[in-house]
This record gives C-alpha cells, sequence and structure tokens, in this order.
C-alpha cells in the first residue's frame, strides 16, 4: 500500500475498495480497487463524469450502500476500526454520528411536510438523545451556525429558496458533530453566485470545525475553490489524485488535461467549451486494458492491452502508462 | 390559511347552489308533463281542465325562469324537497331520512372496514415492495378493484347464502322474529355481513392500489435517503417520514370517498334488497318518481361536494405546501 495509507493522522482509509450492483442478474463493478486516506481537517473532491464511481465511493463510506450493491474486495477504516459498510444495521450508530451527508438540498432532500428546525433537530433527539428543548435549542444554533436567523426554523422547504435550502442541509449534517462530511454536489442546482456563497461557507465551518470534507462534483471549478487534494475517477477507478495547486498546474492524466481544458476561462479568451470526444465507458464491457485508451488523444500500444496501476508519481498518483517512473524507458521506446 | 378555508368554502357554497339549479333544470328536460304525471293515476279520462287546474295548484303556469327556480330554491333551503309521486301524500324529504339510516350503516361500516384493512395493507405493500405480501395483496387488489360490487355480492350471495347456508343473503332482520334486544342485533349484523362485505372489497382494492402506490413513491423520494444517513432505523424512517407523505393522496380518495356514505351503494343495495338510499333510488326509477329522485340527486350531489370540501380542509392539514 501506498505510504499515505499508513500515516497515523488518517481519520479514514479506503483500501482495495471494489463494489458491485446487482442488475437483472448482471453483476455491474461500479468501483474497482478504490484506495485513498483522508485525514482530519482535509478536503477532497472526487471528480468524474456520470457512472465514474464517485457517488457509490461516497455513499460507501457513508455507509449507504443501496440493498443491490456488495462489496466484493476491500474495507474502509475508521480511526483504524474497520466499518461494516455492507451491514444496514450495523452501520447505523456511525451515520450521522461520525459521517453525515450534504445532498443536494435545493432538490427533495429535505422532508416537505415538516418544518426545518424538526428536521435539524431529530438527528439530535434520536442520536444524541437531547430533550425536545434542547434538540431545538441546538437546531437553532445550528441555523444561526449556517447564516439563516433561528426564527425561520419554522418554516417548511418550500418557503426557502434553493441556496437557504443548502444551507439547512449544512446545518443539518453538523448537527451531532461528525469528523466526515461528504458533500453530494451540494452547489450543482444553485447559481453561480449562491454557489460561491455556499463553498464559502463549507470553507468557513470546515476551518472552525476541523471537518473532513469529501466534496463529489463533476465541476473541477468547485474543487479549485474549496478543496486541497483532487481524486479524478473513471470507470470506477481513481485514475489522478494530487493536491489541487499541482493538478491544475501539471496535470498528468490525459483525462485529467481533457477535464481541465472542457473548463471555458474568458480570462484567456478560452470562450469556447472543448468537449473530451467519445462516449463515458461501459461497465458491462469495459475496454481492455486502460479503460480511458479508446477516448485518449495520447494512446499507445499497451493502453489497449495493459492495466495500467495507480503509482506515486511525485507528490501524488497516476494511473497511465505515459507516467510510470519505472516504465519511462518503455515509453520512450514505444513514443 | 383563513384566507384559503374562506376561498374553499366560498367556492363550495357556489358549487352547492349550482348542484342544485342543474338539479331543477334536468327535471323539467325529463320527458313528461309533471301535471300529467300527477293525474297518471286517476280511473276516469284526464281532461284539459283538470290538468290546468294542477298546473295552476303546482305553480307549473308560471313562468320557468326566474319565478320556479326561485321557488325550488328556497323551499329546497327550508328542507322542503315536495311530494312523491309513487308514495301518495309523502314528502320526500321523509322518505329519504327513513332510508337514510340502512344506508349509513351499510356502506358507513364498509368504509370503516376498507379504511383500515386497505390503507394499512397497502401502506405496507407500497413499504416492503416486491415482497410476498405485496404480491399477494397488489394481485387481489386489482382483481378486487376491477370487478364490479354488484358481482362481488352475487357470488357471496351464490357461495354463503345458496350453498353453504350460513348468512342471509337478502333484507336487513329476519322477517316475523320476536327476539331479544341482544339476539335482535346479532341478526342483524348476520343480514349485514355479506352486502358490507360486498362494498367492502370492492373499497379494499381501491385504497390498496392508491395507498401502495403512494407509498412506493415515497421510499424512493430523497429525503428517504437523507432520513437513512441520519441513522435512523428503518421504524423512525416509516413512522416520522414515509407515512404523513404516502397519506396526502390516500387522505384525498378516502374523504371523497366518504361522499358515497350517504349516496349509497345502489347495485350492492339491489342485490341484497337492502332498503337503503339505493334501494329507494331504484324504486323511484322504475316509477317515475321524480321528486324523489330530484331529492336523491341533491342529497348525492351535496354529499359529494361536502366530501371535497372535507379533502380540501383534510389535505391543507396534512400538507403544509398547500396552505397559504
Amino acid at each position: 500500500m501506498t505510504g499515505s495509507l499508513q500515516d497515523k493522522a488518517s481519520l479514514l482509509e479506503v483500501d482495495g475498495l471494489s463494489v458491485e450492483y446487482r442488475l437483472n442478474g448482471l453483476s455491474l463493478r461500479a468501483i474497482d480497487d478504490v484506495s485513498f486516506a483522508l485525514r482530519a481537517g482535509e478536503a477532497i473532491g472526487l471528480v468524474g463524469e456520470s457512472g465514474s464511481g464517485k457517488t457509490t465511493t461516497a455513499m460507501a463510506i457513508a455507509g449507504l450502500l443501496s440493498p443491490n450493491a456488495r462489496v466484493s474486495s476491500g474495507e474502509v477504516r475508521y480511526r483504524g476500526e474497520r466499518l461494516p459498510i455492507d451491514d444496514d444495521a450495523a452501520m447505523r450508530p456511525h451515520r450521522w454520528s461520525e459521517t453525515s451527508v450534504v445532498f443536494q438540498g435545493a432538490m427533495n432532500a429535505l422532508n416537505p411536510v415538516h418544518r426545518i428546525i424538526k428536521q435539524i433537530a431529530e438527528p439530535c433527539r434520536l442520536k444524541l438523545g437531547m430533550s425536545r428543548g434542547g434538540a431545538t435549542a441546538r437546531a437553532r444554533e445550528l441555523l444561526e451556525l449556517v447564516g439563516i436567523p433561528a426564527d425561520r426554523g419554522f418554516a417548511y422547504p418550500h418557503e426557502l429558496s434553493g441556496g437557504m435550502r443548502q444551507r439547512v442541509m449544512i446545518a443539518m449534517a453538523l448537527a451531532c458533530r461528525p469528523s466526515i462530511v461528504i458533500g453530494d454536489e451540494p452547489t450543482t442546482a444553485l447559481d453561480v453566485i449562491i454557489q460561491a456563497q455556499i463553498l464559502k461557507l463549507l470553507g468557513e465551518l470546515r476551518s472552525q470545525l476541523n471537518l473532513a470534507v469529501i466534496l463529489i462534483t463533476h465541476d473541477l471549478s468547485v474543487v479549485a475553490e474549496a478543496c486541497d487534494r483532487v481524486m479524478i475517477m473513471y470507470a470506477g477507478r481513481i485514475v489522478e489524485d494530487g493536491t489541487v495547486a499541482e493538478i491544475f498546474a501539471q496535470p498528468k492524466h490525459p483525462y485529467t488535461k481533457l477535464l481541465i481544458d472542457s473548463i471555458p476561462n474568458p480570462a484567456n479568451g478560452k470562450k469556447m467549451i472543448r468537449p473530451i470526444p467519445g462516449d463515458p465507458p461501459n461497465l458491462v464491457n469495459r475496454p481492455s486494458g486502460c479503460a480511458f485508451h479508446p477516448r485518449c488523444p495520447s494512446a499507445i500500444g499497451i493502453c489497449a492491452t495493459e492495466f495500467p496501476s495507480l503509482d506515486e508519481f511525485g507528490q501524488g498518483r497516476v494511473a497511465c502508462h505515459l507516467h510510470r517512473s519505472s516504465q519511462e524507458d518503455k515509453v520512450a521506446a514505444h513514443a | 390559511m383563513t384566507h384559503r378555508i374562506g376561498q374553499i368554502l366560498i367556492r363550495a357554497i357556489v358549487t352547492l347552489l349550482m348542484v342544485a339549479i342543474l338539479n331543477f333544470i334536468l327535471f323539467r328536460i325529463v320527458p313528461g308533463d309533471p301535471a300529467r304525471l300527477l293525474l297518471a293515476g286517476a280511473r276516469t279520462a284526464v281532461t284539459a281542465k283538470q290538468i290546468e287546474a294542477q298546473r295552476q295548484r303546482w305553480g307549473l303556469d308560471r313562468p320557468l325562469i326566474p319565478d320556479q327556480v326561485v321557488d325550488y330554491l328556497s323551499a329546497t333551503l327550508h328542507g322542503d324537497l315536495g311530494f312523491s309521486f309513487k308514495f301518495r301524500g309523502r314528502y320526500v324529504a321523509d322518505l329519504i331520512l327513513e332510508r337514510l339510516p340502512a344506508t349509513i350503516v351499510l356502506v358507513g361500516l364498509a368504509q370503516f372496514i376498507a379504511i383500515l384493512c386497505g390503507v394499512v395493507l397497502g401502506l405496507y405493500a407500497g413499504w416492503r415492495r416486491g415482497g410476498a405480501i405485496d404480491q399477494i395483496a397488489t394481485g387481489a387488489s386489482l382483481a378486487l378493484y376491477s370487478t364490479p360490487s354488484f358481482w362481488v355480492g352475487m357470488l357471496l350471495v351464490v357461495v354463503f347464502s345458496t350453498a353453504l347456508g350460513w348468512l342471509p343473503g337478502y333484507g336487513v332482520y329476519s322477517p316475523g322474529a320476536t327476539i331479544g334486544f341482544f339476539d335482535g342485533l346479532l341478526d342483524h349484523l348476520r343480514h349485514l355481513a355479506l352486502p358490507v362485505a360486498a362494498v367492502a372489497l370492492g373499497l379494499i382494492g381501491q385504497y390498496v392500489v392508491v395507498a401502495r402506490a403512494a407509498m412506493s413513491d415515497v421510499v424512493t423520494e430523497d429525503y428517504m435517503v437523507t432520513a437513512r444517513a441520519k441513522g435512523l432505523t428503518n421504524g423512525q424512517m416509516l413512522v416520522r417520514h414515509a407515512f404523513r407523505n404516502a397519506m396526502l393522496p390516500v387522505v384525498t380518495l378516502v374523504t371523497l370517498n366518504l361522499g358515497y356514505v350517504v349516496a349509497g351503494a345502489i347495485t350492492v343495495e339491489a342485490v341484497f334488497a337492502w332498503p337503503g338510499i339505493g334501494g329507494l333510488t331504484v324504486e323511484a326509477l322504475n316509477a317515475r318518481d321524480y321528486p324523489v329522485l330530484q331529492g336523491i340527486f341533491l342529497l348525492l350531489g351535496a354529499s359529494i361536494v361536502i366530501a371535497n370540501l372535507m379533502a380540501d380542509l383534510a389535505y391543507g392539514l396534512l400538507d403544509p405546501r398547500v396552505r397559504k
């Protein structure tokens, strides 16, 4: 395993995790041999297109895998202890107390028939065993913490704007003082100004409460603003992992390069979106070798036949035949 | 909130007025001159003079609008629904009131049983979608829902009354028996069993189908994922988050159906010779007893309007999104 996994400061370690979904008799591998570590207070961005496995990874960590999911190998350790992520009932004490999730509040993640203060207070009552009054007082504090006047707590979700609902989701996620907060596309349905406000709020709360954050998104610009580290996922695997500064300055994996290229940047005259050619990979009939090779502009012969392992490269990790230090000679030979 | 209730009330009152006016018009355009119908039972040949006298006596010579409409509405408001043709000299309102208890007992009891069984079963089937109970309940409910209740009633009579002889197949009491209170009650309940079952079975089918659909929509909602992520147990998720949302469409349907408690179950009452509003409707239809029919139609319309009103109010209590 990589050195960072043995790091004692790691709050969460994901070790060789593979998850499969059973669908009409088919077994679909959603994530494959995913390994990484999260330190307390660290913010990781999990980036990839639909079906890349980013949501499955995050849901596995939160213990929220759906009933048709199966952990086929690997494990998740929290503070050094193995989490029973494939046991719904056994995961219950862990949920929200240690790992909470900020869902897309703008959608239907809040129950439409209950006042928001009740929804925020609910985990305080059920998980922390607080009294009704104590839980309500805590909910009021949490609302103020995310910048909503406590009296607005008596509103129903439909009476709030998308940005306010997202703040409510964040307040709710903090209710049981978790160490890890997973943001599941928390800004996707919001306009850019509100999006910036929410990211700023998350950043402030993170340093204030020493929260570790895993941000799932398909938007690299969100990661650039809110995270320390980025992991790029493709077809269920991590293809590149590095610090935000490193990855934006010097992306190694061709897929990462194309992702960064696809962000329009009017400041340097790049006003057109450059899409990545080809289609997302078919998870049932996975391409041989590197899953990205059919779409990769720099693919070489070995890419179609041999699978690239995720190796340490500089400060981060990359899974690409073009960047294997031990094989640099071979690569040169091919080129 | 009060504004919304006010609006609902005003809408209900206006609808009731429209129902009454439509009811008036409907019975003025059916074929047959009321004056002639009144004299239909006469033994001697009816003269034009007699008809004219009847027309004058009942105000039929005056213009339809506004005089006759206003007369009708004002009489209706005072509880005067006119006289029956068939039951000479009897008030329509009295006839309806006499028949009402039998219907309320029959349909009310059937509704009560159907709500208890159907809603609980439907919600459970939706919660455990794909399970054994879901598959059995859904299959049986679809069959019951799509079967006419009079046919179910006839089957029940054939099996439990004719073939097995367990329960009486028609009527309210065993005729001629003079028995004590409890024996009488038991006898009544035995007579009730089959017609109540006939009405209830169809309703159970309907409630299971609707409650199951509502619940299975709810379990896939995002807020149920949130509830699970919050570490709630399955029971807490069901009680605190799923139940109330799933009840929204169910409450609407049940409340609307309660309107039929007064209107009766015409076909089932006919099958079991049940002396309720449904039975009265059939009798009045056969005798062309327009005033009685008109009274029943008014009752039916009014109970549906009131049921709608209650559904609106109940929905407002359950779902904050429709309150304003």
